[in-house]
């Protein structure tokens, strides 16, 4: 019996060929962006607004994009921390006592994780329609912030789900209420996971293009107030890579460069602080 | 009587560490050879190089020869498929492979070749008898093997063992996961075995060491303290750190 | 207690619950939101004319949404066809064969991979993908196509779902414990044959919700296939045509749905069909690994 080894071995290389093809398709995504996009990134691409319409218009940069999707990001993300951490906070401290209302809020969550952006997009796209409001940096910020409120929810809630119950009875045992407990003993421990998860959450966030699309709109300017349209970095590339005119078309894939690397750093960061966290994580 | 395993200057090394050192040891064929030791000390990893799966390890060095039918076990040409086939374990918790109960016995036969319907129920009947298991089970052969307690799912972990026809039997404390009863029934069984096969058994309870040892092989810190006939070994130890380890100083 | 601190905490209390019910409304104001506009649509179309209808004529009012059901059809099983098979073999490598330092490195790819936005991944559809499909893949069938077709969306939408898919996969297989496969290979196995006949078999409740919840993000993926894949409102006769999935359907007309009547039920209930498939796909994927872990306790009692 030796086709067995013989079958062996071929698999071992099929396996060998199919994992390298992963990792070399990342490598590919990247080189391809970045061998497109980098001849077209200079000071003046990421310092300027578009002149002459982002279409059209064969001068300036993408700093509307930078600065609309950063705004937008930002603020989303800010948003969805103010519901989304005393949401998880509420999993884990008050239904952690009844183990079915803690399950159930987590499987309601995990059946949201996946709806796509784009639902999202186009239901806000028609309450906005209902109320008569106009797209805007505001729009796109609410409808983000719920889209990645799931995603922001679930990864804090593993986070505090990490900490073992015995920090919060040492911490009950101490005579603290349980809102305390939350935020004086939970959040604190955890601070670099909820950190981390709310990187991620960011990540979503200045990535997503779908959402935007319909409620945040696309202008050449940056905006001064929340009721103003703004430009953001997908919407950016989305859009003007469709144009005919070369020079527009280099800014959408300037745009790629600048988005991508966005989110290497956020990726990379994450990483570092996730592995710090789980060093320093007090085991029970 | 010739010894059908034979150890001599082994060595193993797990990621530079010395876990066993400098192993001399001959297997008499149909006794139980019983390795006895405090937790920690080489007994599992002495079993895992006989039938070889250390090699499932990262940052392994082995040492020295394991002679077995005139063959050196750790040979690189070794084949070690058909070395685990000849040397049937039997580990500390029973692993019931998720499949039914005659799939878990045919299993080992299928993986070596036997397509014959007929073969293989003739032979599940035989090996779920001569792990006495038969009768209990002979209704529900189709059912997963899962379903059955610990005690029935190690008896059946060594029926699919024996399924194999092997020549040695390593068993790793094969009683640990179970209750009392199950437990004398199948050290009752290891008894029955050795009839047919040579059987290593790996133990730290001393008081079953003493009800079926042959031969004792008393392991301290990766080292063979001392070796003998049970009989010899219990009653007259010549080892000072034997003596300590039969009178319960190091558990 | 002090009563402010009382205060305090009773505040803090009602925030977190409020958060909390905030949401767990959400999803149902866009369910009921996206019935409620939906619904002009049905007044005076068959629903059965909607659904397998294959005439899309917005202006003059007729609305079948069969080329758009059959190209999300289309290419979210042919990415899970393309996919599966690598994440599988993947995880199987990774676990079973190498070297637990190589696991370590594959996943910040991995993670950078799940991050890399769709419109990033369309852009690389673009420059790579699209030019494969016309200049190598099509010329090789003896067909000739600009490259904007449903194999480019599928090749595009396969490579995002990898990282969502392999991770669960590698979780998976990494739960079950080493033993299992020992004993196998105790018994005279070699490694392929332990995992393809026993690891494979017990993992496969667990795979099987990967491979689902690969299915549900595919399902909704937008920007990045709707770069690709030509937006043609026609069922595709070959992987070679363009294919027009729901989510771009959605995101290339909403600008005009409010000068043509019923456009909005129309492209509302693309979405609603999108959040209902979407929803089905999370609950089987759930049932899944639910039915995975029962087995591995059952097992392990
Ligand atoms: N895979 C491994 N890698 C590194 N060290 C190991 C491994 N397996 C066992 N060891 C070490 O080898 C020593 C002996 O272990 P083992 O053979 O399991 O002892 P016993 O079975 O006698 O309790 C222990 O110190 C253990 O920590
Ligand atoms: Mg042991």
């Amino acid at each position: 019996m030796k086709t067995k080894e013989a079958e062996e071995r071929v698999m071992l290389w099929i396996m060998r060929f199919a994992a390298l093809s992963i990792v070399l398709v990342l490598g590919l995504i990247i080189l391809s962006i970045l061998i497109r996009g980098l001849p077209s990134l200079s000071w003046d691409m990421i310092s300027q607004i578009p002149k002459g319409g982002f279409y059209y218009g064969k001068e300036g940069g993408i700093l509307n994009a930078i600065i609309g999707s950063l705004y937008l990001s930002a603020g989303a993300t800010l948003l969805a921390m103010i519901i989304g951490i005393p949401a998880a906070l509420y999993i884990n401290v008050y239904a952690a006592r009844h183990d079915r209302m803690a399950a159930a809020a987590r499987f309601f969550l995990d059946l949201l994780w996946g709806v796509p952006s784009i639902v999202y997009g186009a239901f806000a796209f028609s309450m906005m329609i209902l109320l008569g409001m106009r797209t805007s940096l505001l729009a796109g910020i609410v409808t983000v912030a719920l889209f990645i409120l799931p995603i922001m929810i679930r990864a804090i809630d593993e986070v505090l789900r990490s900490v073992s119950p015995g920090l919060s009875e040492a911490s009950y045992a101490l005579g603290a209420t349980r809102t305390q407990t939350a935020f004086r003993v939970l959040v604190k421990q955890t601070m670099p996971g909820i950190i981390t998860a709310i990187l991620l959450s960011f990540g979503r966030a200045i990535g997503d293009a779908a959402a935007v699309l319909f409620t945040t709109g696309y202008t050449d300017h940056i905006p001064t107030s929340p009721d103003q349209p703004a430009a953001t970095l997908p919407l950016a590339i989305f859009f003007q890579l469709s144009s005919p005119i070369p020079e527009v078309r280099d800014r959408a894939f300037a745009a790629a460069v600048v988005l991508t690397l966005i989110i290497l750093i956020i990726s990379l960061l994450a990483r570092w602080l996730s592995h710090k966290y789980e060093k320093r994580r007090i085991k029970f | 009587m010739d010894p059908i395993l034979s150890i001599q200057n082994l060595n193993l090394h797990y990621s530079g560490q010395h876990i066993l050192k400098n192993i001399n040891l001959s297997i008499p064929d149909r006794k139980i050879t019983v390795l006895l030791g405090p937790s920690g000390c080489g007994k599992t990893s002495l079993l895992r190089c006989i039938n070889r799966l250390t090699d499932l390890h990262e940052d392994v060095k082995l040492s020295g020869s394991i002679m077995m039918n005139g063959q050196d076990v750790l040979d690189r040409n070794m084949d070690v498929n058909e070395l685990r086939r000849k040397t049937g374990l039997v580990s500390q918790r029973p692993y019931p492979l998720p499949m039914s109960i005659f799939d878990n016995v045919a299993y080992g036969m299928r993986i070596h070749g036997e397509r014959r319907k007929s073969v293989l129920k003739e032979k599940v009947r035989h090996y779920l008898g001569k792990a006495s298991l038969w009768d209990e089970v002979k209704d529900r052969l189709n059912e997963p093997a899962g379903r059955l307690s610990i005690g029935q799912q190690q008896r059946l972990c060594i029926a699919r063992g024996l399924a194999v026809e092997p020549e040695i039997i390593l068993a790793d404390e094969p009683t640990s996961a179970l209750d009392p009863m199950s437990s004398r029934s199948i050290e009752e069984e290891f008894v029955r075995l050795k009839k047919d096969y040579a059987v290593i058994m790996v133990t730290h309870i001393l008081r079953q060491a003493r009800r079926i040892a042959d031969h004792v092989v008393f392991i301290y810190m990766g080292e063979i303290v001392e070796q003998a006939p049970a009989e010899e070994f219990f009653s007259n130890p010549k080892e000072e750190r034997t003596r300590m380890y039969l009178e319960g100083l190091f558990n | 207690m002090r009563p402010f601190s009382k205060i305090r905490d009773k505040a803090a209390w009602l925030w977190m619950l409020g958060s909390m019910v905030l949401v767990l409304i959400v999803p149902v104001l866009i369910a009921y939101g996206l019935i409620a506009k939906s619904t002009p649509l049905f007044q005076d179309n068959l629903i059965v004319d909607i659904l397998m209808g294959s005439d899309w004529k917005p202006v003059r009012g007729s609305f079948g949404f069969l080329p758009f059901i059959a190209g999300s059809v289309y290419v979210t099983l042919m990415a899970l066809l393309i996919a599966t098979p690598l994440c599988l073999l993947t995880a199987i490598y990774l676990t079973h064969y190498a070297r637990k330092r190589t696991l370590r490195l594959m996943h910040p790819i991995i993670d950078i991979l799940a991050g890399i936005p769709s419109v990033v991944y369309g852009v690389w559809g673009i420059l790579v993908i699209v030019p494969l499909v016309s200049d190598t893949i099509a010329p090789m069938f003896g067909v000739s196509t600009s490259g904007y077709t449903l194999l480019s969306g599928a090749l595009v939408l396969a490579v995002m779902i990898i990282p969502f898919i392999l991770n669960i996969m590698i979780e998976v297989m990494r739960s079950i414990p080493e033993e299992l496969t020992e004993s196998s290979m105790a018994l005279g196995a070699t490694r392929w044959q332990s995992v393809k006949k026993v690891i494979m078999r017990k993992a496969a409740p667990g795979l099987a919700s990967a491979v689902v919840f690969g299915l549900s993000r595919a399902f909704g993926e937008t920007i990045a296939v709707l770069m690709v894949i030509g937006n043609v409102p026609k069922v595709p006769a070959s992987v070679f045509d363009p294919a027009y999935p729901l989510p771009s359907l959605i995101a290339n007309n909403y600008g005009e749905m409010l000068s043509i009547p019923r456009y909005d039920a129309a492209l509302m209930f693309a979405a609603l069909i999108l959040f209902v498939i979407v929803l089905l796909f999370n609950l089987a994927s759930r049932f899944f690994i639910t039915r995975y872990e029962m087995k591995q306790k059952g097992t392990l009692k």
